[in-house]
């Protein structure tokens, strides 16, 4: 071996120890993300957390992304294994499943951190709170101002919603015009989580839930009851009269049906907006909810921060949240991908939601009619079940029959589970 | 073996050393692919069966019960009621609705909470049919999985034969020396290479119900006169378009399968056949036929096998609606097992799912058995 090769060996030992060495000095805190492929998240999430290493000494936070579809799967098997990092992202609605089950514990922030926070970006179990997110979503409903005052259709505010009545009236009116394929375009095409969230609020508008929220540990008289019934009929009715389209929709027609005016209105969420704003222009409005006898109501929560249970540094682990939640980043984030920012603070700082901007109407929404799909371990099960009856309720299936198999569903996986934490 | 070689001594004594050493050698050989099967077959299978009868979830903290039979019960519980129509208190006539149909009890009344009926509570309407005036149910506790079950065995029915026959006939088609053959064996083999994933995503925009390109082509072929049919929308044809879909993906495959049992047959047979005098049928009838039983046996196992797994297609297409028209068992077990997290239930499907093609291949065995003809 020549002197050179000696000198290559050496220099590379020296590499490792050295790098051992340092590497003792902060702690490094893993963060899993599920938003891989995503550049402009990728982006943001490293300014973050290069911001904060710098910040500090004590912490160092290494990023791993995982595509959304694998992420929830990846999760699971860590925990399984016992290899969960340290900061984990979580679905918002899956959060009480996920602390139920032992993966989480909850955040230690400092007093008053999330005080001016939306109330759908806090993620509270068993009267902790376990995550806090960044942004929030919202669904308002897409229509075209000259459409509408052409058909001479009151536009509804957030103090004076649509009715059913009214609701009901336009919806035929638009679609008697002949000039649309649909009146309306709920998204059927989006199967999964999008069913729960822009469709229990229209079930719960009725008086009716998925679950009785007093004790979450029944669904009967709830799901199957009057309201229930009624909302369902109701919901058939607009398949039945063709006004909306079915559950065999094509994705690409949801993505560009509205904008190619081939339904007159569209039931969506606010990261279609910028799209929909630059096609449309002015003449495009964003909608509250139908109050269909209940008050209005939209879903709420998206993804949110938390702290595994096993962390060894949930001190590093909160510290590095508390840090991502400043207004910045809320701004940031809203900015780069359309997402409702947490904070009024934060709102202002964005192009999209400072008052008088394009989308602030969100952040309204948001603000006034947000309720969380049911925070229990067992809206996993429910979210599943809940897709289910409402498509097949949309196919001509007996409202009452489907409604009845749905709670009667719900209640024995709660019964499986052991009421899921509730109930002593 | 054992008992062959504890009769003969003789062959016994002549077992070399070297024999057994062999033996050993052939042993360590299987060992890697024995050790893989055992660990992604027959321990899985062992544990699925064992999962089947307890009430274990993917994920809880809840501690991991054993439960006797229940999860094969809640599957597979049925019952049935015979309703009479509702009558006038005072006339004794039947009620009639606004439609003028006869009127029945609610079969909710029946099935839910009734402290008579305990028997039939949490049970669900499977079918019914009117005998007279009176009306009777059969009744299911999971109306779904049972669907599951029909559906699955619907689609095996069809398939088979339809695939194995169709794959037949282009192997037919292409055994023959013509110019440019293989362009046609290439096409016809073609969708077997593709994932079946991207197929059934092809295929759902080619049943698209308002511009799908199968509507667009009969709409145009009939002069505008077809009416556009939601395929996969409409509990009806949703199951027939998956069939026509799953036979064109698969039959490639078998037809090659079948390409090879026709090429096995000496050439000699059909010049004999034809100096006998024999036409184009019973050539194919007395020489070819006889010709490919083995190979029909293997077609035939395959298929049946591989048309109970029906799931890809299922999974990307349809997510088992319409209204369950596409519910299938392995569909079940998945989305039970893994989706909502009842690892124990998706278990007991599996269990079920062995059980039912173990004792189709069995019966398939028998009917195929070698027959003395002698």
């Amino acid at each position: 071996m020549n002197s050179r090769k000696w000198f290559v060996l050496v220099l590379m030992l020296m590499v490792i120890v050295g790098g051992t060495v340092s590497a003792q000095e902060p702690t490094e805190l893993s963060l899993w993300y599920h938003g891989a492929g995503n550049e402009v998240e990728r982006t943001i999430l490293l300014q973050i957390i290069e911001d904060f290493n710098a910040s500090q000494s004590n912490w160092v936070v290494a990023l791993e992304e995982f595509p959304q579809q694998a992420y929830n799967e990846s999760i699971v098997a860590a925990a399984l294994s016992n290899t969960l990092p340290d900061i984990i992202d979580v679905d918002g609605p899956v959060m009480p499943n996920w602390a139920w089950s032992g993966y989480m514990q909850p955040l230690s922030l400092s007093e008053g951190a999330l005080d001016d926070f939306l109330p759908g970006a806090i993620g509270t179990w068993n009267g902790e709170v376990y995550s806090v997110g960044l942004w929030d979503a919202a669904v308002a409903m897409y229509a075209r101002r000259s459409v509408l005052e052409a058909n001479n259709i009151r536009i509804p505010t957030l103090e004076e919603p649509w009715t059913l009545e009214e609701f009901d009236a336009a919806l035929v009116a638009l679609q008697g015009t002949g000039d649309f394929e649909y009146a309306l375009d709920l998204g059927m095409a989006w199967t999964g989580e999008w069913y729960p969230y822009a469709f229990s609020p229209f079930l719960q508008s009725f008086g009716a839930d998925m679950i009785d929220r007093s004790t979450y540990l029944t669904a009967e008289g709830v799901f199957n009851g009057e309201q229930a019934v009624a909302f369902g009929e109701w919901w058939q009715s607009l398949f039945e009269r063709g006004l909306v389209p079915g559950t065999s929709q094509d994705g690409a027609d949801r993505d560009t049906g509205f904008i190619d005016g081939r339904y007159a209105l569209s039931w969506n969420g606010n990261w279609a907006a910028i799209p929909a704003l630059e096609a449309i222009g002015d003449d495009l409005l964003f909608l509250p909810a139908p109050d269909l006898g209940n008050g209005s109501t939209i879903g709420a929560a998206s993804w949110q921060f938390g702290v595994s249970a096993n962390s060894e540094n949930p001190e590093g682990a909160n510290a590095f949240i508390e840090f991502a939640i400043q207004d910045e980043y809320l701004a940031a984030f809203s900015d780069g991908i359309g997402l409702i920012p947490a904070t009024a603070s934060a709102a202002a700082l964005t192009e999209n939601y400072a008052e008088g901007g394009p989308l602030a109407v969100f952040f309204e929404l948001s603000a006034e009619q947000a309720l969380i799909r049911p925070p229990t371990p067992g809206y996993v099960v429910m979210a599943l079940v809940f897709e289910k009856a409402l498509a097949d309720i949309a196919n001509g299936a007996d409202v009452q029959d489907t409604l009845d198999a749905a709670t009667d569903e719900i209640n024995a996986d709660i019964e499986a589970n052991g009421g899921y934490g509730f109930g002593g | 073996m054992l008992g062959s070689s504890a009769k003969s001594p003789t062959k016994r004594h002549r077992e070399p050393a070297f024999q057994r050493q062999e033996e050993i050698t052939g042993w360590l050989m299987a060992s890697p692919a024995l050790f893989l099967i055992l660990l992604f077959l027959i321990i899985p299978f062992i544990m699925a069966f064992l999962l089947a009868f307890t009430n274990q979830r993917l994920v809880s903290p809840n501690p991991t019960e054993f439960v006797g039979t229940r999860n094969f019960t809640d599957l597979l519980a049925f019952g049935t009621l015979t309703l009479e129509p509702i009558r006038d208190e005072t006339t004794g006539a039947v009620v009639l609705d606004e439609d003028g149909n006869v009127e029945y009890p609610a079969l909710r009344d029946y099935t839910r909470n009734n402290p008579d009926y305990p028997h039939l509570n949490g049970l669900r309407e499977l079918v019914s049919w009117n005998f007279g005036e009176t009306r009777h149910y059969l009744l299911a506790k999971d109306v779904v999985f049972v669907r599951a079950l029909f559906n699955t065995l619907y689609f095996v029915l069809i398939i088979a034969p339809a695939q194995g026959g169709l794959a037949l006939l282009l192997a037919l088609l292409i055994n023959q020396q013509l110019p440019g053959i293989n362009i046609f064996r290439t096409i016809y083999f073609m969708p077997v290479v593709v994932s079946m994933v991207v197929v059934s995503i092809l295929w759902r925009f080619i049943y698209d119900g308002e511009n799908g390109l199968l509507n667009t082509l009969l709409s145009m072929i009939s002069f505008g006169s077809a009416q556009p049919v939601d395929w996969l929308g409409n509990s009806s044809t949703a199951m027939p378009a998956l069939m026509a879909m799953s036979i064109w993906q698969g039959v490639g495959f078998h037809m090659v399968i079948w390409l090879a049992g026709l090429q096995t047959i000496p050439g000699s047979l059909y010049e004999a056949a034809s100096i006998d005098g024999a036409n184009r049928w019973q050539k194919f009838r007395f020489v070819t036929w006889p010709g490919l039983r083995n190979t029909a046996i293997f077609v035939l196992v395959v298929i049946t096998m591989q048309a109970f797994g029906l799931f890809t297609q299922v999974n990307v297409m349809t997510r088992g609606g319409p209204l369950d028209a596409t519910q299938t068992i392995i569909f079940q077990a998945v989305e039970r097992g893994y989706d909502k997290q009842d690892i124990a239930g998706g278990s007991a499907i599996s269990v079920i799912f062995f059980m039912l093609v173990l004792l189709v291949t069995l019966i398939q065995r028998y009917l195929t058995r070698e027959r003395n003809t002698a």
